[in-house]
């Protein structure tokens, strides 16, 4: 792939990133980790692999992108924005009365936002069927969804995990932002869901194995999902929770925490931004 | 009439010949589609039937993500594992974003019978319509079922479908009116006014025949819509004939009851009984025996009618 786009996305990702940063620290709330961890998996997409017309955004042939860990609703504005699904200046409204920036994404509220998300384990079952009904439309759209790895220790997911291989839904990605941490520590010592890739593999669907920072290895990974017929495809990405600001890379604390002032400014000098951007 | 006809095999029937006329319909079932009668909608569009297995929070995340693509997908189980295990599915996948998926629940009240307390629902009523976005349907026979999922399709919005196991007698014709929300005034009535839905809207006309015997002039009113509730005939009904019985095979703790004496406490306060399971569960055994038992025949409706002209007499 031409180096150039690359590139590219890895602006988006950045300029997301520092959205992010500048919404949250205006919010006084909010949850930086789990929507840093991401930033690089939604931007390939946003900016690169799915079909999308902010003029349109019930055009019924657009790809969906449904984002199941919903208190990285962060992320997800950084990129509408981006994309031009509502103005930047917009996003300093997050989680304010009023504003259509609802604290966890709301389908109602925001064009752009396929479904309400933020009660955990929820977004996969829905993909499904954003799935199925592509499929009896005989529709080209593919629905991409984005799991945490804490999430997937609701029962839901693997309900829908089992019923996507049973209907052969390829053109449902799903994406484990694999960060290995949760509110109440690691992953691992909470309630361990390993060996996540084999669990997905025995549910009958293609897993691949990625570093979720790597923008050659995202976009490479969506290009092969595209030739996977009769499996779901899942993409256990390796992140690092708060990717990208130094005093957060892999602090279970920058969960759910917004940055002070200071904190702020100093997570955008760190990602090349001002606050006043 | 003597054919007694299930509010499930006309939901079944139905939805099988709407199928026909509606593409967008699409049916999901969780293992218990004979049951449920999805299953004749099963046989004429196979392709347009998606049994999720015994799995209800996934099939109505699932249901949900069809409405969001442009379908109208009914979802049915038992009421119990419907609203009560995908409660919170309901809520924030379907009420929350105002999509478009109806919730069709089988088996519900205790006159599911034999299969005991686990399979009778008496609660769900109460957790469907807390729910803003959500209209709660309850059939009272198979006519008005039909009636019913028709009237769903076109609702742009959650719906809940309260079905049930037993067969019932047909109150209503083929010309028998029905709009959601607006309540059906069968008897008119002085003295005091039964207001039922379900199953106990066939013993509310007996019980006004047997008060008619003894010289005491019933109302009854057929509430099939729980919400939104009609609440100008209830205090028509209220202003009228000054007391009022409910009566419902659901907790009294909020179901139809409740509903109403939130209307009429907010309105016209006139004494108010009600009729229905009194914060229990219920236990095997034939449906008629249990319905005997948890006091809800048209005896119980007359006692409380009874009940609630005495206390309006004590007021005055």
């Amino acid at each position: 792939m031409d180096s150039s786009i690359l590139q590219d996305l890895e602006v988006k990702a950045c300029n997301m990133r520092q959205n992010i940063v500048r919404m949250l620290g205006e919010a006084g709330s909010g949850h930086p980790g789990g929507s840093l961890s991401a930033a690089d998996i939604v931007a390939a997409l946003f900016f690169k692999e799915m079909k999308l017309d902010p003029e349109k955004p019930d055009w019924p042939e657009r790809d969906r992108f449904v984002l199941s860990k919903g208190h990285a609703a962060p992320v997800l504005y950084a990129a509408l924005a981006e994309k031009g699904f509502f103005p930047l200046y917009e996003l300093l409204t997050l989680r304010k009365t009023g504003s259509r920036l609802q604290g966890h994404p709301s389908m109602k509220h925001l064009p752009g936002v396929e479904m309400s998300t933020g009660s955990l384990g929820q977004g996969l079952s829905v993909a499904n069927g954003m799935a199925i009904a592509g499929k009896l439309d005989k529709r080209n759209y593919r629905v991409y969804v984005l799991l945490g790895d804490g999430e997937i220790q609701e029962g839901q997911v693997w309900e829908a995990a089992m019923a996507a291989a049973h209907y052969k839904l390829d053109n449902l990605v799903a994406f484990l932002d694999h960060n290995g941490l949760q509110i109440d520590g690691p992953v691992s010592q909470v309630m361990s869901p390993e060996p996540v890739a084999d669990k997905w593999r025995a549910f009958g669907w293609h897993v691949e194995e990625i570093d979720g920072h790597n923008m050659k290895e995202i976009t490479d990974v969506l290009t092969r999902a595209r030739e996977i017929k009769g499996k779901p495809v899942m993409v256990v990405a390796r992140t690092v929770k708060g990717k990208g600001v130094s005093f957060m890379e892999n602090q279970v604390g920058w969960h759910g925490n917004a940055p002070r002032a200071e904190q702020t400014d100093q997570a955008l000098a760190e990602l090349g931004g001002k606050a006043d951007e | 009439m003597s054919k007694k006809i299930a509010t499930r095999e006309a939901y079944g029937k139905t939805l099988a010949r709407l199928g026909a006329v509606n593409p967008d319909i699409v049916v999901l079932d969780a293992d218990l589609s004979k049951s449920t009668k999805t299953a004749d909608f099963a046989a004429e569009f196979p392709d347009r039937f998606f049994d999720m297995g015994v799995a209800e929070q996934n099939m109505l995340g699932t249901a949900a993500g069809l409405a969001a693509a442009g379908k109208i997908p009914f979802a049915s189980s038992f009421a119990v594992f419907a609203t009560g295990r995908a409660f919170e599915q309901i809520r924030n996948s379907i009420a929350y974003p105002v999509l478009n998926v109806k919730i069709a629940a089988s088996h519900a009240g205790i006159s599911v019978g034999e299969d005991g307390a686990s399979h009778q629902s008496v609660e769900d009523i109460s957790l469907m319509r807390t729910l803003p976005n959500m209209t709660v349907i309850v059939p009272a026979d198979a006519v008005e079922t039909e009636k019913a999922v028709e009237s769903a399709v076109e609702i742009k919005g959650p719906v809940y479908l309260r079905l049930g196991r037993l067969g019932l007698p047909v109150l209503f014709d083929e010309n028998y009116r029905f709009e959601v929300g607006k309540a059906v005034t069968l008897r008119e009535g002085s003295d005091v006014t039964i207001i039922a839905c379900g199953l106990m809207t066939g013993q509310a006309l007996e019980a006004a025949d047997a008060l008619g015997g003894e010289g005491i002039s019933a109302r009854v009113i057929n509430m099939h819509t729980i919400k939104p509730i009609d609440r100008n005939v209830i205090i028509k009904a209220a202003l009228e004939t000054g007391a009022v019985v409910t009566a419902e095979e659901h907790s009294i703790i909020g179901g139809l009851g409740s509903a109403v004496a939130e209307v009429l406490v907010q309105s016209e306060p006139v004494p108010q009984e009600m009729v229905g399971v009194r914060d229990t569960f219920g236990e095997s055994g034939p449906p008629a025996e249990l319905l005997q038992k948890y006091g809800l025949t048209a005896g119980d409706i007359a006692a409380a009618a009874k009940r609630a002209l005495g206390r309006k007499k004590e007021i005055k």
